[in-house]
């Protein structure tokens, strides 16, 4: 049951971390690269708040243990922003109020990244079906609406 | 939180797996999309020594047609179920059902396989392979064999797939003909499982309901195929004097238990309502209405 040693691509940087079989790739991710802005919320796969972009798609990293991440391509809330640039949907939370504690929020913008990329043209109601993998408990969500729909226009006038 | 320790194998083929099941026996776990398996483990519901991950093994991934059945690998997973052309065609409701399977994230990893073998009556793929008229492919040691889904369920948590088995494939018939089928499903929430649901899928010749099977979710130890609501239905012209007929046996069928959903009566009403729903918006979809 000893340690495995992986290969992961975060954020563009290619890691070598040596895992046990049981560490949980959120805890991969916070604890040995130090990338903490992806949370853990409720650690049994309801909240959304450990949200990853996996090999291009929406995962909860708290369900994926790291030794499955070996060769993966992963994107976190640290890797959205290019060179002090907001991305368009960090900036659309921050235009339109889309948190109030922060605690979901990197989980959400991840999300809603990979949601754009799904469906750049979302309706209100795709955008709420989109993001029901993750729980906000401060916003109502009306605001995080309003923020990927501000993201969507900026990014299709791109 | 942490899984208690265990060994991981990651093999690339079905052969590998099932020498691995055979070396370590009930020591050993199969790892499918993890969305029940890890919460589980996390929550030391379970132990195993040897966790095997099928994640690796593209054989059984995919959805094709052979001939009339279409065959799905049992690690497709239910976002793929979703996006496929193939399913929409000849068997909309598995894409209807996964459509109301727990949220996007849970649906990029979740199989169809490891819904239906967690042997879970709250999950829903079981009374909607049920309804499709589906066969599973089990594999072992001593080769493969196949297990109609209305005969898999043997209780909670409790299948007829041995601990040496793993699942390769689910086969579904294409629906033929003048054929509708709906999946409805009542929840608290987006992402929740059912307080109840009901799966119908039937075939109209002319008028008359030629065949039609009903299965529900979450209102007893496993998924109930409501024989008794088929036979209703059979060889009628559907009326709602019939669609109340099915619903009542459909409640018969029922042995839900209390929790957090609900109780006994109300589950069971839902139930009840579920199948009326189910029932008419099949018959409309058969009708091309
Ligand atoms: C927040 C949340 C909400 C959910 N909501 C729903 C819902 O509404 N409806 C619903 O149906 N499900 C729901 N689920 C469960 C989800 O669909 C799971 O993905 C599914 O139950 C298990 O599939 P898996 O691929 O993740 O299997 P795993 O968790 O990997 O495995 C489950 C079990 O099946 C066994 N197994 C898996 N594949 C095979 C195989 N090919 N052969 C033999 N054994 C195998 C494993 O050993 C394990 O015992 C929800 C889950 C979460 C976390
Ligand atoms: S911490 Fe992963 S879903 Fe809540
Ligand atoms: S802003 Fe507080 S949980 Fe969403």
């Amino acid at each position: 049951m000893g340690k495995k040693l992986i290969s992961m691509t975060v954020n563009g940087q290619t890691h070598e971390v040596a895992v046990e079989p049981r560490q949980l790739l959120i805890h991969t991710l916070r604890e040995e690269l130090g990338l903490t802005g992806s949370h853990i919320g409720c650690e049994t796969s309801h909240c959304g708040a450990c949200t990853v972009d996996f090999n291009g798609e929406s995962v909860k990293s708290c369900t994926l243990l790291a030794v499955q991440a070996d060769g993966a391509d992963i994107l976190t809330v640290e890797g959205l922003a290019n060179d002090g640039v907001l991305h368009p949907v960090q900036e659309g939370f921050t235009e339109k109020h889309g948190l109030q504690c922060g605690f979901c929020t990197p989980g959400m913008m991840i999300r809603a990244y990979r949601l754009l990329q799904e469906n750049p043209n979302p309706s209100e109601e795709e955008i709420r079906t989109g993001i029901s993998g993750n729980l906000c408990r401060c916003t109502g969500y009306q605001n995080i609406v309003r923020a990927v729909q501000y993201a969507a226009e900026k990014l299709s006038a791109e | 939180m942490y899984p208690a320790k265990f060994d991981f194998h990651a093999p690339n083929s079905i052969e590998e797996v099932l020498s691995l099941l055979s070396e370590y026996g009930d020591d050993a776990k199969v790892l499918a999309g993890g969305h029940s398996l890890l919460p589980m483990m996390k929550m030391r519901f379970a132990t195993p020594q040897h966790l095997i991950d099928l994640n690796r093994i593209d054989r059984l991934r995919g959805i094709s047609q052979d001939g009339d059945t279409i065959v799905i690998g049992a690690m497709t997973t239910e976002k793929q179920i979703i996006a496929s052309d193939v399913l929409a065609m000849h068997c909309p409701l598995l894409p209807e059902a996964a459509k109301q399977i727990a949220d996007p994230q849970v649906r990029n990893r979740g199989t169809i396989g490891g819904d239906i073998c967690h042997g879970d009556p709250a999950n829903d793929q079981p009374a909607v392979t049920m309804a499709a008229d589906a066969t599973y492919v089990l594999q072992g040691p001593k080769g493969e064999r196949s297990v109609h889904s209305s005969e898999f369920f043997l209780g909670s948590f409790y299948t007829a797939m041995e601990a040496d088995e793993i699942m390769t494939s689910i086969r579904v018939p294409a629906a033929a003909g003048s054929s509708g089928s709906a999946y409805v499903k009542l929840k608290r929430k987006t992402g929740d499982w059912a307080t109840a649901a009901a799966a119908v899928q039937l075939t109209l010749d002319g008028d008359r309901c030629s065949s039609v099977r009903i299965a529900l979710t979450n209102v007893g130890a496993t998924a109930i195929r409501v024989a008794a609501a088929e036979d209703a239905l059979s060889g009628q012209v559907v009326d709602e004097a019939l669609i109340d007929a099915a619903a009542q046996h459909a409640m018969d069928a029922c042995d839900p238990t209390e929790d957090l959903r609900g109780d006994v009566e109300y589950k069971t009403k839902m139930a009840g309502e579920m199948t009326r729903r189910a029932i008419r918006q099949s018959l409309a979809r058969a009708r091309g209405q």
